[in-house]
């Protein structure tokens, strides 16, 4: 035992007589996590974070959250001599007169941006393989309630230099809280301390900044570490992973090394970017003042699709009897993202209520296993990106020699027509994908070889699945799931059913769910299939020769298939009594 | 770091105290069977970590070598800040190496076999819930939380009314002006009166009627602007006050929001947006239309400032303007209407 | 932009300057040399001739015959020489193609052509001229100022760093990133296109020379942070990270989720 280890032990046990903490570290350490690239996207989005924490903290100690009005004679030429708020005038001095401090600012903004990035990056992660379902729904919950509040934290981060840009998204963010019907003037009067831009909101907005949100996210993400911790992390199907189990790495050492190192890793591309990637220059956008303006002016990206919606949005207002709705600003900017955050959190509870699945989930589903689900995600997703075109349709524009106008119109249309058609597009590919599966279970994979026949025909050699293989696609069969019935109208002694129609509801969107579900093969037919294929060219060739030479059927990849026949090779076998 | 080789890489390590998966054959790492290829990689992880310290070192020799404001030009980034990018890169490096090292540590050198944990039931025990009920009960029995009506009420009550205080106090982050019904009245006014002279903003001269070409453009503000804005110590008139003149030969000006509120073809609209209040000067002289860059609403400043696109409901509020006795441009009134974005009291 | 400042360190950079240095003083020695009465009124005479031919064959089509307008384009009596030399010799007239609005490109015309055009079209009526060396002189000038001036009247439509920016149906705010400060000075003077008129009253003379430095000291001026993107804010910063960005971060990801061989 070394010096070293000789004092942390004796530190552990100091430590321990008074917290007990081994009982928890004898638990913990040999802890198992399983392993997979997209695993890490949450571990981007808690590590940046904390770079985000460590560089807002220097960025504290420089910046001045004040609008007095100063005249700025810091190193920055082109601005020497100008009125500006002290905060602008700060954050000049933070970019160009402390040593490092750009590099602060660079890195605090591209950090901010990866932290929002990879928060919606492995919530969709999550969605799409169904890790949210029994037992996961609270920390889906947390989840959607920590990306609200980084889209907060973001906001209000871009809002504080107070340069051009900035002051553009707030009076913004004024005109909406002014569109909000019966509250919004005084709410507006409220928070902004009286009219705009007044004197009284960034440094409002300073505090929310650095204090509120930064203290919500950080105990709601201890939470939601202590969930996956207690809980235990789901994982992909594969050989030897089951529902009851958990795969992968122990703790010690191995997890921890590659997390430990990843967060290395994250702070040092952050840091990097930081120094050879501009990010908001805001000396060049000026300070702000309420009757200046600049082309192109944008939020940041995860605003990109309020921004988007706003845009898009037909002017309608109505006034009468002395007030008036701004459904123009109100829908697009209030009503439309409180609903769409209010069933993203919700989305666990419909979708478990809509399958009847009770069971407690800790394999992933394979997007495609999902088919109905998968598709509401690829839905919702081109609406996304839809809106980000709206946000960005100036820019757009110019550089592709378009007409806003056109893109607007475009928008307006395509928001309605391009989403369902993703769904409906999605769910054939996934249910393709279930197709291919099957016959991979049923007659192992193509594998490429190719067989000449003692007749001259060539034919394509199909293997059994490896291990691997075989088991991701097998999982399916233990989650699988049949639609609910259909309730009675009356039980059995004739008394009428109270929630009826409600059952029946939740019958129907179930049939919708399980419509067209490829039907997994029996462990049986699989087994069959399996050892079938193992054959390979030896039970495929003769077969064939047979259908060859009696009816002349299109043969493809060793499989018989008789034409407008789906049926394989092997159940036509079976129909006919094991022979042709 | 030197006995990782006499690990035994079998297919049932001891190492983590957990079972190997069953049914995946493992595949020997390099580094497993050949000694050499193991010191490689030492040699290479301790390199990483060594460089990294290396960086650490630059770093601070850039912070103080590099002057601020020096400028350096790199292929692709082109001209850029020396200082800026040498912290960047040493720092970003030296914690980069770090994490590399690590995980190459991981990948290379630590057990590769995954291994089996057991889940539990998340579910308590039967006999525990049937416990914590049980304590449950006794306690509510104890308090008399169910017998004293009363005091149950009276006690909900009390729990319900009392953040009332906390949101009270929010009430003046708008302390009030005494001359100040509502916000509504805010809104509605600005600086400009009968006979304000036009200024234009930046320069603050006033304009006169014939200094303005057909075609022209001036952003402009009301000529006490920068008394009001010292007097207030906000910018808060100027984002009401702010207007922009355009000049259109007198026939192409199809309608206006009052009469002869143009002079000789000069015409003054508010700046600010009526949709959420962006100011507005992308003003095309050959169609007269105004665009927002921040919505796209566009206005047509020909036809009574109306909205002709986007989401903008309301037309841009006019100013009527004339010319005083030195035939310096001057507001007739103040807007007839609010400027800016719409608001419930509006009407 | 970042081009331009490649270019800037380019070994020719130093014969172009040497070249641009000849040509102000051609320039100088020409301005000097036309204010001398007796000359200039002859040479103008012959010029606003030789103008009116090329008037005649290129551009009375649209602009009629004696530059009065027609349904094809707009009367150009009393547009200036400055309006002439702006939109000649930029290739925007004659027009190329029809379109939104006329694009920059190749000049049809020499500059001795372009300045017969501009002196016939000056002859009809007066308008803004072209301006002298002294006009442009930018030593002396108040940059801060001229940002100012920059962002209240310019940066709306051509963004606060001079990228340019979308107008109406398709129109466009040029990038200001290539502009010269004659061409800078020309279109606020004529307010070509969509643009409006920046009369004297409207921004000075002394402000308009604070402008173009202004846009000289943004077209070349280093980029403190690094890489600059395009300076024109969230758009692009937005695509950098959803393509460099998340590639190194997912190549990371998946490096660390491999199996080692």
């Amino acid at each position: 035992m070394s010096t070293v280890e000789k004092v942390g032990a004796g530190a552990g046990t100091y430590v321990d007589q008074r917290l007990g903490s081994n009982r928890f570290l004898k638990r913990s350490l040999s802890k198992v996590f399983p392993d997979h690239w997209s695993f890490m996207l949450g571990e981007i989005a808690l590590y940046s974070f904390i770079v985000i924490l460590l560089t807002g903290t220097y960025l504290t100690l420089f910046y001045k959250p004040s609008m007095v009005e100063v005249i700025y004679q810091g190193s920055y030429v082109p601005l020497k001599g100008i009125a500006m708020s002290e905060a602008y005038a700060s954050s000049l001095d933070i970019s160009f007169d402390v040593r490092g401090g750009l590099l602060l600012r660079q890195m605090h903004h591209w950090a901010a941006l990866i932290f929002v990035a990879a928060v919606s990056v492995h919530l969709l992660r999550i969605f799409f393989t169904g890790a949210f379902r029994k037992p996961r729904e609270f920390n889906w919950i947390i989840g959607v309630v920590l990306l609200t509040l980084a889209l907060g934290a973001g906001f209000s981060g871009y809002s504080l230099p107070d340069d051009l840009l900035s002051g553009t998204g707030l009076q913004i963010a004024r005109g909406i809280v002014q569109a909000i019907p019966i509250i919004g003037t005084w709410g507006a009067f409220l928070l902004f301390g009286g009219q705009f831009p007044g004197d009284d909101f960034i440094s409002r907005i300073y505090s929310v900044h650095i204090l509120l949100i930064p203290g919500l996210i950080l105990a709601l993400v201890t939470v939601h570490l202590m969930m996956v911790w207690v809980q235990k992390h789901t994982q992909f199907p594969g050989p030897g992973r089951t529902n009851n189990n958990v795969v992968g790495y122990p703790l010690m050492p191995v997890y921890m090394a590659k997390a430990g190192g990843f967060f290395f890793i994250v702070f040092g591309i952050i840091a990097l970017l930081g120094g050879l990637v501009s990010i908001n220059p805001i000396w060049i956008f000026g300070p702000y003042t309420p009757d200046q303006v600049s082309a192109g002016s944008q939020p940041d990206w995860y605003i990109g699709w309020l921004d988007g919606m706003l845009r898009t949005m037909p002017n309608w207002e109505t006034a009468v009897g002395g007030i008036t709705i701004s459904w123009n600003v109100f829908i697009p900017a209030v009503v439309l993202p409180g609903l769409i955050f209010t069933a993203m959190a919700l989305y666990p509870f419909l979708e478990a209520w809509v399958t009847g699945d009770k069971r407690e989930h800790h394999l992933l589903d394979r997007p495609r296993n999902a088919p109905v689900r998968t598709a509401i995600g690829v839905m919702s997703l081109t609406f996304y990106m839809l809106l980000w075109i709206g946000g960005a349709n100036d820019i757009i524009a110019t550089t592709f020699d378009l007409s806003i106008n056109a893109i607007t119109w475009f928008l307006r249309v395509a928001l309605f027509v391009l989403p369902p058609l993703a769904f409906v597009f999605t769910k054939r590919v996934c249910l393709g994908l279930q197709r291919k599966d099957r016959d991979k279970l049923l007659h192992g994979y193509e594998s490429g070889r190719i067989l000449r026949l003692p007749h001259g025909e060539f034919v394509e050699v199909h293997e059994p699945l490896d291990v691997k293989e075989r088991a991701i696609i097998e999982s399916r069969l233990m989650t699988d799931h049949a639609p609910l019935p259909m309730p009675a109208s009356v039980d059995a002694a004739g008394v009428a059913n109270k929630h009826y129609r409600v059952k029946r509801l939740q019958a129907k969107l179930s049939r919708v769910w399980y419509a067209d579900q490829i039907p997994a093969p029996t462990m049986a037919e699989i087994e069959e299939g399996q050892h079938h294929a193992a054959h390979g060219a030896l039970s495929e060739a003769p077969l064939h020769a047979h259908a060859d030479a009696l009816e002349n059927v299109p043969f493809h990849g060793g499989v018989l298939h008789t034409p407008g026949e789906e049926k394989t090779n092997q159940e036509q076998l079976n129909d006919r009594g094991g022979h042709l | 770091m030197t006995d990782v080789n006499t690990h035994e890489h079998s297919d049932h390590p001891v190492t983590s105290g957990r079972l190997p998966v069953a049914d995946v054959p493992h595949k020997p790492r390099r580094t497993d069977v050949d000694p050499k290829a193991a010191r490689r990689a030492e040699r290479q992880v301790a390199g990483m970590f060594t460089l990294s310290v290396l960086f650490v070192i630059l770093f601070v020799v850039a912070y103080v070598a590099i002057p601020k404001d020096a400028n350096v030009y790199i292929p692709v980034l082109g001209l850029v800040g020396a200082m800026n990018l040498a912290l960047g890169v040493t720092m970003g490096a030296a914690v980069f190496l770090i994490g590399a090292g690590a995980i190459q540590w991981a990948k290379k050198l630590m057990p590769d076999v995954e291994v089996v944990q057991e889940r539990h039931e998340l579910a308590s025990e039967p006999a525990d819930t049937a416990e914590a009920v049980d304590q449950y009960e006794r306690g509510k029995e104890e308090s008399g939380f169910a017998g004293y009506k009363i005091i149950r009420r009276s006690l909900l009550g009390a729990l319900a009314l009392f953040p009332i205080p906390l949101i009270v106090l929010l009430r003046d982050l708008w302390v009030q002006p005494t001359d100040t019904p509502n916000p509504q009245a805010e809104l509605e006014t600005t600086i400009w009166r009968k006979g304000s002279r036009i200024v234009v903003d930046g320069s603050y001269a006033p304009v006169k009627a014939s200094d303005l070409p057909v075609g022209g453009l001036i952003s402009a503000v009301p000529e006490n602007m920068m008394e009001v804005q010292e007097e207030e110590h906000t910018l808060n008139a100027r984002g009401k006050a702010a207007i922009l003149v355009v000049r259109m030969q007198p026939d192409e000006i199809r309608s206006q929001q009052g009469e002869n509120w143009d002079y000789q073809g000069i015409l003054a609209y508010s700046k600010i947006c009526t949709h959420v209040g962006c100011p507005i000067s992308l003003y095309e002289q050959r169609t007269h239309h105004l665009l927002c860059p921040c919505h796209q609403s566009t206005f047509d400043l020909a036809d009574s400032g109306n909205v002709i696109f986007g989401p903008a409901a309301r037309r841009m509020p006019q100013l009527p303007i004339g010319v005083d006795e030195e035939g310096y441009l001057v507001a007739l009134a103040d807007f007839a209407e609010p400027v800016g974005p719409s608001f419930w009291e509006r009407g | 932009m970042k081009s331009l400042v490649a270019r800037r360190r380019h070994p020719l950079a130093l014969a172009l300057l040497l070249l641009f240095a000849l040509a102000a003083v051609a320039g100088i020695y020409a301005v000097a040399s036309a204010s001398a009465p007796a000359i200039a009124s002859d040479s103008t005479q012959t010029q606003v001739e030789e103008g009116k031919k090329l008037y005649l064959e290129g551009c009375s089509s649209c602009h009629g015959l004696g530059a009065e307008g027609t349904v094809n384009g707009p009367t150009l009596i009393g547009v200036g020489a400055a309006a002439v030399d702006f939109q000649v010799s930029s290739g925007r007239m004659p027009l190329a193609a029809p379109g939104a609005q006329a694009q920059a490109g190749p000049a049809m015309y020499d500059e001795k052509e372009v300045a017969q055009l501009a002196a016939y079209v000056a002859s009809l009526a007066p308008g803004p001229q072209i301006p002298t060396a002294e006009d442009l002189n930018t030593d002396n000038v108040d940059v801060a100022l001229g940002g100012l001036l920059f962002r209240t009247n310019c940066a709306q439509c051509h963004q606060a760093a001079g990228g340019g920016g979308a107008l109406t149906q398709g129109k466009y705010a040029p990038s200001l990133m290539g502009s010269e400060p004659k061409e800078i000075w020309e279109a606020m003077v004529t307010g070509p296109q969509s643009m409006p008129v920046f009369s004297d009253s409207s921004i000075t003379p002394d402000d308009k020379r604070a402008i173009i430095a202004y846009i000289e000291e943004l077209q070349t001026s280093a980029s403190p942070g690094g890489l600059d993107l395009g300076r024109i804010g969230p758009v692009t910063e937005t695509v950098f990270l959803f393509t460099a960005v998340a590639a190194a971060l997912a190549f990371a990801a998946i490096w660390i989720g491999m199996k080692a061989r």
